[in-house]
C-alpha cells in the first residue's frame, strides 16, 4: 500500500478506533492521546513493513497499551494498584460505528468554535496537531494547547460516551454541521492572509460531511450540507487566476467547473428538497445548484435565486442573507431595487462598515452608472476587509473606476 | 482570527512609577502570558529594547544612511507585542483589557487584525 493510501486508511479508522477505546476504557481525553500516538506509530511502521492483516485491530491494540502505560505511570506515580491496568487487551472490536458519538463530543456545546474545529479535525478527522496547527496557520504548540484545554472542558462538563435524544439530539447536530461549514469555509476562503484556498481543509470537510451523511441519509440539512460543500467545491479551479486573483462568479470559466462534484451535488439537492422542512443548508444549496444549472452567467435563473433568498431569509434571518437577496433582486428588478434594499442593512451595527456590504453596494452603483460612488465604495470595501485575494479584486475593480 | 495586540510604552510614564507598580506590571504580563498559553490563544510575544538604542536606516542614492534614535519623535514609542489566535475582534479587545498597561494613564495598547503572515506561521 503507498504511503497517501495507508494515510486515507488511518484517517477512516481514526474514529473508529477512537470509539472502540472510549467504549471500553471511559476517559475520552486519554483515550484520544493514545490514539493519536497509535496512529503516528502505524504510519511508521506500515510504511515500512506493510499494512496488518487487521488494521483495525491493531490499532486499537497498541492504543490500549498506551493508554494502560499511561494509566499505569500515572498509578505508580500515585502509588497505587489498579485492577484496570492488568487488564488483557482482546484483539477484537465491537463493531459499532462511533463517528457520530465522537462527533457530538467535540462540538460539545461548552468549546468555542476554534476549539470545536480543532478537536473534531484531530479525534475524527484523524489529522496531527501539527497538521491542524499548519492548516490554520498557528505554532503546534498553540493547538496542541487549545486541543488539550477543549479536552478538559469536555471531562469537566461530565458529558457521557453516548448519542443525545430527542431535542437535544437535533440541537447537538446543529452544532456538528455548523463546525462542519466552519471548517470548510476555512478552507474555501482564508479569514485572513494572501491564500485564498486552503484545499485541504475543504477536502477534509467534505470527508467528514460524507461521514455524517453515510450515518443520517434521511436528514435533509445533512444532504444539504454536503451538497452546498461539493457544488462550492466544484467551482474551485475557476475561482482564481493563475496568479492566484480572485474571479468572480459571473466572469467564471464555467467549463472549469468539476462536473462530477456538480451532478453529485444536484443529485442531493434533489433529495433534501423532497424532506418535510426546509433548513439553510438545504436552501443555500439550492442556490448553489440554481448556479451551477447555468451553463453561462446570462443565463442565471435569477428570479428562482431571489425566491431561494426570500425562504432562507425568512427561516432563517441574517443580514448576509439580505445582502446576497440584493444581488438576486438588482438581476430581476434592476441596480435600484437591489441598492434600496442594502439601504435597509446600515442601521444593522454588524453590517455598518462591513466590506461585504461596502463591495455589494459598490457593484450595484456600478451598474447604475454612479462610477464616483462606485469608485468609493470599492477602495472602503477594499481597506475594511482582511483578505489579501479579496482586497487585489476590489482595488483592480477601483482602479478600473479611478475619476 | 488573528491579531496584533501592540503596547505603546511612555518612558516617563514607566520612569514615574514606583518599583512596586513596575513589579506588578510584570507579575501581570507573566500571568497574562501563562493564560494565553493554556488556552491555546497565544502565538508569540516580544518586548523591544529601549527606543533610545533604535537605528533608523534609510538608503539614499544607493548607499545606506543610518542615525540614532527613534524614527518618530513622540512621547509613546513600540514597546512590544503580543500575536494572538483567537475566536473574533470582540475575545481580542476583551484578552487587550487584561493587559495591565492598559490600565495605566499614559500607556496605550492596541488592537489590530492581521493581515498576512509568513515564517513563523508556515502553510
Amino acid at each position: 500500500m503507498t504511503a497517501p493510501a495507508i494515510e486515507d486508511l488511518l484517517r477512516e479508522l481514526t474514529p473508529q478506533v477512537l470509539g472502540a477505546l472510549v467504549r471500553r476504557h471511559g476517559q475520552f481525553e486519554g483515550c484520544e492521546d493514545a490514539v493519536q500516538e497509535a496512529v503516528l506509530a502505524a504510519t511508521v511502521q506500515w510504511t515500512a513493513e506493510g499494512v496488518p492483516d487487521n488494521p483495525r485491530g491493531w490499532l486499537v491494540a497498541v492504543a490500549s497499551r498506551r493508554l494502560i502505560d499511561q494509566m499505569r505511570s500515572d498509578h505508580a506515580r500515585r502509588e497505587r494498584e489498579s485492577a484496570m491496568a492488568a487488564e488483557v487487551v482482546p484483539e477484537d472490536v465491537p463493531d459499532t460505528d462511533d463517528t457520530l458519538v465522537l462527533l457530538f463530543l467535540c462540538c460539545h456545546p461548552t468549546l468555542t468554535a476554534a476549539s470545536q474545529t480543532a478537536l473534531t479535525l484531530r479525534a475524527v478527522g484523524g489529522l496531527t496537531t501539527a497538521e491542524i496547527a499548519r492548516a490554520f496557520l498557528v505554532p503546534e504548540a498553540t493547538m496542541a494547547a487549545r486541543i488539550s484545554r477543549a479536552k478538559q472542558r469536555i471531562k469537566a462538563a461530565g458529558s457521557s460516551f453516548s448519542l443525545p435524544d430527542g431535542a437535544e439530539r437535533e440541537e447537538r447536530l446543529r452544532v456538528v454541521l455548523h463546525v462542519l461549514y466552519l471548517i470548510f469555509n476555512e478552507g474555501y476562503t482564508a479569514s485572513s492572509g494572501s491564500e485564498l484556498h486552503r484545499a485541504d481543509l475543504a477536502r477534509e470537510a467534505i470527508r467528514l460531511a460524507r461521514m455524517v451523511h453515510a450515518q443520517l441519509p434521511e436528514d435533509g440539512e445533512v444532504s444539504g450540507l454536503l451538497a452546498l460543500m461539493l457544488l462550492t467545491h466544484a467551482r474551485q479551479k475557476a475561482r482564481t487566476t493563475a496568479a492566484g486573483d480572485l474571479v468572480p462568479l459571473d466572469e467564471q470559466d464555467r467549463t472549469k467547473w468539476d462536473r462530477g462534484l456538480i451532478d453529485e451535488g444536484m443529485e442531493l439537492v434533489k433529495a433534501s428538497l423532497a424532506c418535510p422542512a426546509l433548513g439553510p443548508y438545504q436552501l443555500q444549496a439550492a442556490i448553489a445548484a440554481t448556479h451551477a444549472d447555468a451553463a453561462a452567467a446570462g443565463e442565471t435563473n435569477w428570479p428562482q435565486v431571489h425566491a431561494l433568498y426570500l425562504i432562507l431569509e425568512r427561516i432563517s434571518p441574517n443580514p448576509m442573507v439580505t445582502l446576497n437577496r440584493a444581488i438576486a433582486l438588482a438581476e430581476t428588478e434592476g441596480p435600484p431595487a437591489g441598492l434600496a434594499l442594502l439601504s435597509a442593512l446600515d442601521s444593522d451595527e454588524r453590517m455598518a462598515g462591513h466590506h461585504r456590504l461596502l463591495s455589494v453596494r459598490a457593484h450595484l452603483l456600478e451598474k447604475t452608472g454612479d462610477t464616483a460612488a462606485a469608485y468609493e465604495h470599492y477602495r472602503r470595501a477594499a481597506k475594511a476587509t482582511a483578505s489579501m485575494a479579496e482586497q487585489r479584486y476590489l482595488e483592480s475593480r477601483a482602479s478600473r473606476l479611478r475619476p | 482570527m488573528k491579531f496584533l495586540i501592540s503596547m505603546h510604552i511612555n518612558p516617563a510614564v514607566l520612569d514615574a512609577l514606583t518599583d512596586e507598580e513596575k513589579a506588578a506590571i510584570g507579575a501581570g504580563h507573566g500571568k497574562f502570558i501563562e493564560a494565553l498559553k493554556n488556552s491555546g490563544e497565544l502565538i508569540t510575544t516580544q518586548a523591544l529594547a529601549d527606543p533610545s538604542q533604535a537605528a533608523v536606516v534609510s538608503v539614499r542614492n544607493g548607499q545606506p544612511v543610518v542615525t540614532d534614535g527613534p524614527f518618530l519623535e513622540a512621547k509613546e514609542y513600540l514597546g512590544g507585542f503580543y500575536l494572538i489566535d483567537c475566536e473574533n475582534k470582540e475575545r481580542a479587545i476583551e484578552l487587550a483589557a487584561q493587559i495591565p498597561d492598559s490600565a495605566i494613564e499614559g500607556l496605550g495598547v492596541e488592537v489590530r487584525q492581521v493581515m498576512f503572515a509568513d515564517g513563523l506561521l508556515e502553510a
